[in-house]
């Protein structure tokens, strides 16, 4: 460290070089309503309770917050990722004005306002990051969802496992980019890591301190704890080639017959991006709009084409498509699967078939006791 | 009171990409239908061509590409480029009236404008094919987007060797391009036709489609020459026999291109509904070589 400082004054390397961190900071629990105070000019978006399910299990959603008090950062999985706030269910793409001949084309990116989302865990931050390798970095990329992706302001919170949680297989328990600021749950205080200038400059308007080894080693507890409660795990070891040795393998038939083909999983999951274009004349003739709907490839006329010629008749053949996608497919192209083990559509299935049971029997690996 | 700056993605100045600038995703160039000709019952070709004159100059495509052909409320679909490259913005689109879109397009008069966007996908590679004997087998309207590469071994006749067209229809009424087909034996192409059953004015062979490929291959002594490319297109059905014979016959599986279909939402790598397995048909196909294509799940 000495070598590299040489010659260097302090004042050019600033008073955050060296031994200070800039990464890191501790506030004390009740700064938080300030911090959501100050950010509150904006559109804020978090975890809220929406009452419970039929089994008593109290159920969440992402929703526009109006009051520090609805917030809910002890929330468990919510129903829906933030998916809807970047690709909604229905999106106009364009809007045609038409006029006898001739018509012209007007699009709306359909974004104005910054959204600061408060309180997210690192499974939906690390899906937000997969649907940028798709869909904003890829050739043509989306300008509808990237314009969204770049106007949002991410603080995440650390969470606490779930049964049906299995993003520890998926390697997304943690986060390492893609939000501005991460925060832990230390008790008396949160511990936050800082990624972004934005979130810098705004915690310099609480009073923060730089962590001292109290709160390392705390924070390394909570950590800790974290990992030890994961109760859930898919064998993801030589899966991509397992899946392909097993495409003709009968499971594939046996999930197809328990599928319903409602696409729920897709609708809740928060990394399927895949839709349908519709496009509709106005009443009065005088214009037409381009529509695009989120679809499902569990759906029947997912890949039918003109001339009834469907490529994936029955719905094992479509089932298996949606896992080869995610886990096999995706994995070739960006190294890593299209999942973030998040448990959302085994929880939604109306059929009760969830990705770790249908791995697991993929891999023959069916437990007995069951 | 912290209120974020709102971040705006128009391209930087002068740095702007028609495959990576944000603002060309639903970007369509104004095309009029200049020709519509009835081909048979249901297919008709239609000449489109780019409104301003400018961007119909610039517009360039590759043999096999496709377009997205959009009309404002009544839907947008992938159609192949059925014209030559040398044209640029003057295309050709031969369509079978068969969906929402196409019905319509079947009742549309010439001067419509329509909107098309692209070209998408991956083209066949005409200029490593040049010094080979070239064959190229359609079934059906699989023809279409074999009309572009054939266009490019005409304009460049001299610089492949033999070139041969095997094609294959239900029926003589439903064959296309019959005017054309004179032409194009006048410039050195051997084509052969069939039929799956005649009509009592036919008189070629009735069979399918391998029947002629059978006697190409005998021709060569049972051996496709190494220095032979083949093009397939057609019905699903069609390619794992076609392409199982030319294996056979020693043609390595390389040198064997098709173009496959797929229904297309966009067009640019975004909808999935094209994918096979994760491999989208828009981005690294319609045109795949045929060790791809085995290695695709359900691709064929």
């Amino acid at each position: 460290m000495k070598a590299l400082t040489a010659g260097f004054s302090e004042e050019r390397l600033g008073p955050y070089y060296g031994g200070k961190s800039m990464l890191f900071r501790v506030f004390a629990r009740n700064e938080l309503e300030t911090l959501y105070e100050i950010l509150a000019v904006n559109h804020v978006v978090g975890p809220v309770s929406r009452g419970k399910s039929k089994k008593g299990r109290e159920l969440f959603a992402f929703d526009y917050l109006y009051d520090f008090q609805d917030l809910r950062l002890d929330f468990t999985t919510t129903t829906h990722s933030l998916k809807p706030f970047v690709l909604p269910f229905q999106e106009t793409l364009s809007s045609f004005k038409v006029e006898d001949d001739s018509w012209e084309k007007y699009v709306d990116l359909n974004i104005y306002k910054q959204h600061v989302f408060f309180g997210v865990h690192a499974c939906d931050i690390n899906a937000l990051n997969k649907l940028d390798k798709v869909l904003s970095e890829q050739i043509y990329p989306d300008p509808f969802y990237t314009a969204k992706r770049r106007n949002m302001f991410i603080i995440g919170i650390d969470c606490h496992p779930q049964p049906f949680c299995f993003c520890r297989s998926m390697g997304t328990d943690t986060v390492l980019h893609g939000f501005d600021m991460l925060l832990t749950d230390l008790g008396d205080r949160y511990f936050v890591e800082i990624q972004s200038a934005r979130a810098w400059d705004i915690l310099q308007q609480i009073p923060t301190e730089e962590p001292d080894e109290e709160d390392h080693r705390r924070f390394v507890e909570t950590v800790e704890a974290r990992n030890q409660a994961f109760s859930c795990q898919v064998d993801t070891s030589d899966l991509t080639k397992i899946l392909d040795l097993e495409f003709q393998s009968p499971v594939w038939e046996e999930w197809g017959r328990r599928c319903l083909s409602c696409g729920t999983c897709a609708n809740v999951c928060p990394t399927c991006y895949c839709y349908g274009v519709r496009e509709h004349v106005d009443p009065d003739l005088q214009g037409a709009s381009k529509i695009r709907q989120l679809y499902s490839c569990n759906l029947i006329d997912f890949a039918e084409v003109a001339g009834n010629h469907n490529f994936r008749p029955d719905s094992s053949s479509r089932l298996k498509y949606r896992y080869y996608h995610k886990h096999r497919g995706f994995q070739e192209v960006y190294e890593e699967p299209l999942c973030v083990g998040c448990g959302r559509c085994g929880q939604a299935c109306l059929a009760g078939i969830t990705v770790p049971e249908v791995i697991a029997s993929v891999r023959g690996q069916e437990e007995e006791d069951e | 009171m912290s209120k974020l700056e709102f971040v705006d993605i128009m391209p930087r100045q002068g740095r702007v990409s028609r495959k990576t600038d944000l603002t060309s995703f639903e970007y369509s160039y104004q095309a009029e239908i200049t020709g519509i000709y009835p081909l048979t019952a249901t297919e008709k070709l239609y000449q489109l061509r780019i409104v301003d004159p400018q961007l119909r100059k610039r517009f360039s495509f590759q043999p096999g590409q496709f377009v997205m052909l959009e009309l404002p409320g009544i839907g947008e679909g992938p159609f192949s480029i059925s014209s030559s490259p040398t044209r640029h913005g003057d295309i050709e689109l031969c369509i079978r009236a068969v969906g929402n879109l196409t019905h319509f397009l079947d009742r549309v008069l010439c001067g419509t404008v329509v909107g098309i966007s692209g070209p998408f996908g991956t083209g066949f590679p005409m200029e490593k094919m040049e010094g080979s004997d070239i064959l190229l087998i359609a079934g059906g309207l699989g023809i279409a987007p074999l009309r572009a590469p054939l266009f490019s071994v005409l304009e460049n006749r001299s610089r492949y060797k033999r070139v041969d067209i095997i094609y294959g229809a239900r029926k003589p009424s439903e064959l296309l391009f019959t005017y054309q087909h004179q032409m194009w034996r006048q410039f050195d192409i051997n084509l052969e036709i069939i039929v799956d059953e005649g009509d009592p004015d036919w008189t070629g062979p009735v069979g399918r489609i391998t029947d002629i490929l059978e006697q190409r291959i005998e021709q060569s002594s049972g051996n496709l020459s190494q220095n032979t490319f083949a093009i397939v297109c057609g019905p699903p059905v069609m390619f794992t026999f076609v392409c199982n014979m030319l294996i056979a016959a020693g043609l390595p599986m390389q040198k064997i291109f098709v173009s496959l279909e797929r229904r297309m939402h966009c067009g640019r790598g975004k909808c999935c509904r094209c994918n096979i397995g994760a491999t989208y048909t828009c981005l690294s196909g319609p045109v795949f070589d045929y060790w791809e294509v085995m290695n695709m799940k359900e691709a064929i």
